[in-house]
């Protein structure tokens, strides 16, 4: 199995490399480097000189992807991409075109994130399975049938909605929260309860649709039909039975997330003002900060990765006839 | 049944106990409501740059000139605005000498230089800093060799030991040396440089400068500005600029120590954001102690802050206003500023409503729709709907020194020209973009038509009748009355374009707006469209974004343009130079201002004189030729002067806004007790909804829970 | 009058075409025709249809584009003719100046008077602020009393025009489809629905502003209208430019396996593995930078929107096959190791008649799960990318933008909750019979849900 990861691992180095290209080849057509200057720099006062001078500064005054006045190897190291990319793969993101290291901003800014994503992932889960498995007990009845046109109500409404619905209501009119904001120092499950409440009725939808499809998947199969036979309850069969043997589709949905969930929830982490990745990304989109961005879309590549390892890795311990090489 | 009473016992629970409950929603730390902690926002985008001679935004400077004590200052009530002494002890000494540099008598001709002599205050003390903290020997205390020995201090907070120093005069030379500096980048350079005798010299050899770590420009020399003694500096530039002195009042000419600069650049420090940019140290009323630009910024009192006291005086009306009450007091007069990150507009309205914030407009004076959705004003003052008219919201405006405008390019082909025909289609057009309509409707009255380039409150605006443009405007009823569409309809045709086609073609006459596609609405757009449509005009946008914009602007690729001038100062030649021929990117091949790129002699003669002529009625006179000319020529589609507002609670006093300084924090009062009755009464939680959703998830249970255990036994009966 | 043909039009009308020869060749195959008739042999199925096609239908309107000529004036060469430079749309016309009939500013739905107040002349020439009335509603009213009566004498006028249009457009559905054993009265409800729904809308917009006016005085049910084209053309050109992409190299990784294989793995993992806003935002900016230094290509402010509309459809397009390649990888995987196509391969068949012949007609299920599936993901990730920042241009109506406008207006005292109300329920109807649609679809094109339902 060690020996799998490691091969899994070096796999990913081409994938960041073609992740690097990319997000280069996109944002230096948008963004030159004299734009990126102009647009740091404000709009007051901006001469040539100035311009240069943030290039230099910032480790823009090279060519993007060739040097073609150096020599030899140095004519691919002495350029943009290699400067600025070959050091992500040391974690070294350098800074911000604003001047801030990026590397303590990630750091500080995942754990709020975390904090926002991981309740709203594990009560979600836990909910949506509950309803799933409440809905697979009735199936082929008219609850059932009412109960899926509710999921696909509920999934048929915009993020949006859930968002704004959720904070006009529960902070707004009725008070009961505050409407947004973060602190980690004093009682943070009061800004925690809304974004996750929020986060979690938007899943449910989605969720528990594709739950029950799963459950149901498992629920016609022929041990069941035995177990049923034996005269076992209901609830056991589908604790005992039908779960567990859910669990190999579960994981490939859900493990699969589980990294990035450190990096927050865009939209949640704007609404809310919670001071985490997320919002850290669409601030980079909207004022087009390249290094931010380019750091985000690696650490993003990464934790995708990792994400799509620890699946492999997790159907070794739910399923033991799976093995890795 | 037993199930339904308790749901129903539930349900009521709440009014049996929510009366005088502490609120549920209160975003700040349990308690601190009853402290003297003003609470605030601040822009949804952090402050950059915290560097004084960097930073160059009007959201930076609402930190900066808290922290920062520069040589000059505003008075805080008197209007229009005036200059005082800040942190010297009077006003500067100014002297012109000739090219040998000895000292002219008054009114002299051949000026070469002007000398300004400032003379510190002697109760000027830095903030307690670890950069100023001394070991036995005397020695810095924090100063490091390697990056490794320093790894523990990750936060300013987190050094121990700090200490203070008086503020001498060489470290107003050392912030002056820095403006140089090219790799530090001050906007201020390329201005500074054309003044300050010997900046452009420095600049030059500091390019070559050895740098490992720290520089210390004290040993560069720098000869326009000299140090006299410790209290004493002067400061040399080249010919006249009496704009000078209000430069003089911005956070660019505030002291640094040059101690600070050397702890900024210890190993290690630049990747944990200990820097200069970030972690401001200065000799203002306040200090910086937390800055998580993610969250919150606080400020909070400086312990050395020098003496000052409100003032004893004010604008007329200020007495009745309440803002003279605490006259003579000593600021800064609250101990704590928190501002909180907003980002959406609901939250931080809402927030505001509750009383969880004391004041808004902070930073980004509420217009340009950072929540002016929300209120209306009027021409009497704030209109609120009565929902919330009685929690005592107050407002008080006060005209930014700024002016937002469309402007022709006067080189145009089709709209550009000095030709009459071409001045009347100006005209035609100035008249059918109904200035007055468009603030209302996109500014909530936020905001006054401009007659001129210059805004109120600076000298050559001129009030009432004599300051309408004759053009655009007739005086009618003790008011300025837009020209009819009829009028407008005539000049058109004058021009050649008879119902907006044209007289020989028959062609309509289609115009072309290049806007910033972020600063503009599609509901501004289609209602600039209508406007024009009235007069048979077709209107065709082309919006980019600001780099994009940018360039053609520079280019002179445009026809009618959008663009915002803040000034830096109270002075006209700061607005008047916007129309100043050599300004034109296309004259100056630089990044000028003139992107209207009008070019008139005479104009550019009168610029001329105006610039270094002293305030007063002459000048003002010279003034209102320009503006005529400006007229004239309808240069400008529109303009308008945008009001920077504070809106904030009955329980915060002096709260009057200012259009230029910002250092305004140290006179502001609150009455927290006040603060805490209102957030409770305001905020009382109906949780009823609460019980509700708990209901509900039990009713929707119990059936499932019974058929379930029905089903079940219904199978075991038949199996 | 110059017809205008945008790029989405053209290929919004070329989709249509393809799709509707796409589905008469299917009705060739007995077994698609025995699973279409699963579909639409459910109430649910010919509801769901019949409401999204009503959408279809409001888009397609919507896409017929033209621009007025100008009266002509004394001088003018008699040859040339000037035309408007707005665009109109057929929807347009049939709305009856729905679009134009401004007010000054926000008013609610219904409203007689504005939102906000406004500086006025009393009869005695004194000055005063109040609420004006409006310039295009309730003006023919004598007194504002008469709004509640009047509302309901012009539903009724306008439901019973709208029941005698029913009948002629009906007709001739009845004549043709009587003896069907599908249900089609279900659509034929629906569709009188939407006909007196449409008759009243029209008729008493002429007089009030049914979902009130926003910011700049513009009819809000007007923009929501205007949204549906916006929304119904993104859903399936991004889908329809994803398509090929993601069944050529998934075929291709498939069946050919090898280096191929490797190839395709890497392209979908290195694409799926990025942020996927963040990828979208980068090239919608980019495109936008195109579009910027080349203003000479648009004649009229609305091709340069429809230019910014195109790239965003590929880019949700060019950034999202990387799912529909992975299952169509998989399935083609599991086909080529069957039987029947290993015998193809020993009696010497060629590629393309294998692919042609057994490998692409067993992934069309997948194809067409994935494009219902992703329409309603697409309609619902506009209002995301709009927020963000990198949606749909100001200049073409949109849901998102309307959300996001609207957020600014919920914190108004009282609450401007007409805005958000239109582009929510306009939305929440497509993308609800969307899912549905999209859910009985795949109940019978996919053989482990058909099995499963047989079991059942």
């Amino acid at each position: 199995m060690f020996a799998y990861i490691v091969r899994r691992l070096l796999y990913a180095i081409p994938i960041l490399i073609g992740v690097n290209l990319l997000t280069f080849a996109l944002f230096f057509v948008v963004n030159s480097p004299d734009d990126m200057a102009a647009s740091q720099l404000g709009e007051k006062y901006v001469t040539p000189e100035a311009i240069e001078n943030w290039k230099r500064k910032n480790g823009y005054d090279k060519p993007l992807f060739v040097n073609a006045d150096a020599a030899g190897i140095d004519s691919l190291t002495e350029t943009i991409f290699f400067q600025k990319s070959v050091r992500l793969f040391a974690f070294d993101f350098g800074r911000s075109e604003s001047g801030r290291d990026i590397t303590t901003d990630v750091a500080t800014r995942m754990w709020p994130s975390l904090a926002v994503a991981l309740p709203t992932f594990l009560v979600g889960i836990g909910v949506n399975i509950c309803v799933a498995l409440m809905v697979v007990l009735f199936h082929a009845t008219r609850l059932d049938r009412w109960a899926v046109a509710l999921f696909v109500g509920l999934m048929s409404i915009s993020y949006l909605f859930y968002i704004i619905g959720g904070q006009y209501l529960v902070a707004k009119t009725w008070r009961l929260v505050p409407i947004s904001g973060f602190s980690a120092a004093a009682e943070p499950w009061k800004f925690l309860v809304l974004p996750v409440l929020v986060g979690v009725i938007a899943g449910i939808g989605a969720g528990a649709r594709w739950y029950r499809t799963l459950f149901l998947e498992e629920a016609y199969q022929d041990y069941v039909r035995t177990a049923r036979a034996k005269g076992c309850s209901e609830m056991r069969i589908l604790f005992r039975h039908v779960l567990p043997n859910a669990l190999i589709p579960i994981l490939t949905g859900v493990v699969v997330v589980i990294p990035s969930l450190f990096m927050g929830s865009l939209l949640i982490e704007s609404f809310f003002g919670i001071p985490g990745l997320g919002s850290y990304m669409l601030d980079a989109i909207r004022s087009q900060d390249f290094a931010i961005v380019r750091s985000m879309v690696f650490i993003g590549s990464i934790l995708y990765i990792l994400g799509l390892i620890l699946t492999d890795v997790s159907y070794t311990w739910a399923d033991p006839r799976v093995r890795l090489n | 049944m037993s199930k339904f009473a308790t749901s129903l016992l539930l349900l009521l629970l709440p009014w049996l106990t929510a009366c005088g409950e502490k609120p549920w929603n209160n975003p700040h730390p349990p308690g601190s409501a009853g402290e003297n902690v003003y609470q605030t926002m601040m822009a949804s985008t952090p402050p950059k740059h915290l560097d004084p001679a960097i930073s160059y935004a009007a959201d930076e400077s609402v930190f900066l000139m808290q922290i920062y004590d520069p040589p000059m200052a505003y008075h805080f009530l008197k209007r229009p605005y005036e200059l005082i002494p800040g942190s010297l002890a009077a006003f500067p000494l100014i002297e012109v000498l000739d090219s040998n540099g000895q000292v002219l008598p008054a009114g002299a001709d051949e000026i070469a230089f002007t000398r300004y002599t400032l003379t510190l205050r002697d109760d000027l003390r830095y903030q307690p800093h670890p950069a100023f903290a001394l070991n036995a020997q005397g020695e810095p205390l924090y100063l490091f060799e390697s990056a490794a020995e320093g790894a523990a201090y990750r936060q300013l907070p987190d050094f121990p030991e700090t200490d203070s120093r008086l503020v001498l005069a060489s470290d107003y030379a050392y912030a002056i040396r820095r403006l140089a500096d090219p790799e530090i980048g001050s906007p201020m350079l390329a201005l500074m440089g054309q003044y300050i005798v010997g900046m452009q010299e420095l600049t030059e050899t500091l390019k070559s400068a050895p740098r490992q770590g720290w520089l210390d420009l004290a040993a560069y020399e720098l000869r326009g500005v000299e140090v006299l003694d410790e209290h004493q500096l002067s400061i040399t530039i080249n010919g006249t600029y009496p704009q000078f002195v209000y430069w003089l009042a911005m956070h660019f000419f505030s002291p640094i120590p040059p101690e600070a600069d050397r702890f900024y650049h210890n190993p290690g420090f630049l990747e944990r954001n200990l820097t200069l940019d970030w972690w401001p140290v200065g000799s203002g009323p306040y200090m910086m102690t937390v800055n998580d630009p993610n969250s919150a910024i606080v400020l909070e009192r400086n312990p050395n802050y020098r003496e000052d006291y409100f003032p004893t005086e004010g604008a007329p009306g200020d007495r009745e206003r309440g803002f003279l009450a605490d006259a003579g007091e000593r600021l800064p007069m609250i101990d704590k500023a928190v501002f909180t990150m907003e980002k959406g507009l609901l939250s931080l309205w809402t927030k505001f409503l509750q009383g969880y914030y004391d004041r808004s407009g902070e930073t980004r004076g509420n217009t340009g729709g950072f929540f002016d959705q929300a209120f209306v004003v009027s021409p009497d003052g704030l209109e609120m709907s009565p929902e919330i008219a009685d929690k005592g919201i107050a407002m008080t405006p006060d005209v930014k020194p700024g002016t937002y405008y469309y402007g022709f390019n006067m080189r145009d082909p089709v709209l550009g020209g000095y030709t009459e025909e071409r001045r009347k289609l100006r005209r035609a057009l100035q008249i059918a973009f109904n200035t007055e309509e468009y603030l209302n409707v996109f500014y909530k009255g936020n905001a006054i038509v401009g007659h001129m380039p210059i805004p109120p409150g600076i000298p050559g605006f001129v009030e009432g009748e004599s300051g309408i443009n004759p053009y655009t405007h007739e005086w009618i009823d003790g008011e300025a009355r837009r020209r009819s569409t009829e009028e407008a309809r005539q000049l058109l045709a004058e021009a050649g374009y008879p119902n907006g086609r044209d007289k020989e073609t028959g062609e309509p006459l289609r115009i072309y707006m290049d806007v910033q596609s972020q600063a503009i609405s599609k509901a501004q757009m289609t209602w600039i469209e209508r406007n024009f449509d009235a007069i048979g005009v077709q209107v065709e946008f082309r919006a980019s974004d600001w780099n994009r914009t940018r360039e053609k602007y520079l280019t002179g690729n445009t026809q009618i343009f959008s663009l915002g001038w803040l000034a830096d100062y109270p002075d006209p030649e700061n607005f008047l130079f916007l129309l100043y021929g050599p300004e034109s990117p296309l004259e100056c091949d630089c990044d000028g201002a003139n992107n209207a790129n009008y070019n008139r002699p005479e104009y550019n003669a009168l610029f001329r004189q105006v610039k270094v002529m002293p305030p007063g009625p002459e000048r003002d006179a010279v003034v209102a030729q320009m503006v005529d000319l400006y007229r004239e020529d309808a240069v400008w589609l529109y303009n308008f002067y945008p009001l920077d507002v504070y809106l904030n609670h009955a329980w915060v006093y002096n709260s009057k806004r200012h259009g230029i300084s910002k250092g305004t924090l140290k006179y502001l009062r609150l009455d927290p007790s006040q603060r805490e009755q209102s957030q409770r009464a305001w905020n009382q939680p109906e949780a009823w909804p609460m019980y509700a959703g708990a209901a509900l998830f039990v009713g929707l249970l119990l059936p499932g829970v019974i058929s379930y255990r029905r089903r079940l036994y219904a199978t075991a009966k038949e199996g | 009058m110059l017809p205008v043909v945008l790029w989405s039009d053209a290929l919004v009308f070329l989709l249509v075409a393809s799709l509707t020869l796409f589905f008469m060749r299917l009705r060739r195959y007995p077994l698609n025709r025995q699973r279409w008739a699963q579909v639409f042999g459910s109430r649910l199925g010919m509801l769901t249809f019949t409401v999204i096609s009503v959408y279809v239908a409001i888009a397609l309107l919507d896409s017929l584009h033209f621009r007025k000529a100008l009266a002509p004036v004394p001088g003018q060469p008699a040859d040339t003719v000037y035309y408007d430079n707005r665009v109109t749309s057929v929807l347009d016309v049939m709305l009856v100046g729905m679009g134009d009939r401004f007010e000054r500013t926000y008013s609610a739905p219904f409203a007689l008077k504005s939102f906000e107040k406004q500086n006025m002349k009393d009869a005695a020439g004194n000055s005063i602020r109040d609420f004006p009335p409006l310039d295009h509603a309730g003006t023919h009213l004598d007194s504002p009393e008469d709004r509640a009566a009047d509302i309901l004498w012009r539903s009724v006028k306008a439901l019973l025009l709208g029941l005698v249009i029913t009948a002629l457009w009906l007709a001739p559905q009845w004549l043709l489809l009587r003896a069907s054993p599908f249900p089609w009265w279900v659509s034929w409800l629906t569709q009188a629905a939407t006909i007196c729904l449409f008759t009243w809308i029209v008729s008493l917009s002429r007089v009030y502003h049914i979902l009130g006016t926003e910011t700049a005085g513009a009819d809000v049910l007007y923009q929501s209208l205007k949204g549906v084209r916006t929304a119904v053309l993104l859903g399936t050109l991004s889908t329809l430019i994803m398509l090929p992409i993601a069944v050529t190299l998934g075929v291709a990784a498939g069946y050919f396996k090898g280096w191929v294989d490797d190839v395709v793995q890497y392209l979908y993992t290195t694409l799926s593995s990025i942020p996927g806003i963040l990828l979208i935002a980068a090239s919608v900016l980019l495109f936008q930078v195109y579009i910027d230094l080349n203003p000479d290509f648009f004649s009229v402010g609305l091709e340069k929107a429809d230019a910014r509309f195109i790239a965003l459809c590929l880019i949700l397009g060019l950034t999202s096959w990387s799912s529909l390649c992975r299952l169509i990888r998989a399935e083609t995987l599991k086909i080529s190791q069957l039987g029947y196509v290993q015998a193809a391969h020993a009696f010497g068949v060629s590629h393309t008649r294998i692919l042609g012949r057994h490998i692409l007609p067993n992934v069309v299920h997948i194809i067409l799960i994935t494009f219902v599936l992703d329409f309603s993901a697409m309609v619902l990730a506009e209002a995301v990318l709009s927020y963000v920042g990198v949606g749909i241009d100001h200049q073409m109506g949109s849901w998102g933008n309307m959300i996001n406008s609207a957020r600014a207006e919920l914190s108004r005292e009282p609450t401007i909750w007409w805005t958000l109300t239109g582009a929510f329920t306009f939305m929440f109807v497509l993308v609800l019979a969307a899912n549905l649609f999209s859910d009985l679809v795949r109940d019978a094109f996919d053989p482990r849900s058909t099995s499963k339902e047989i079991a059942a």
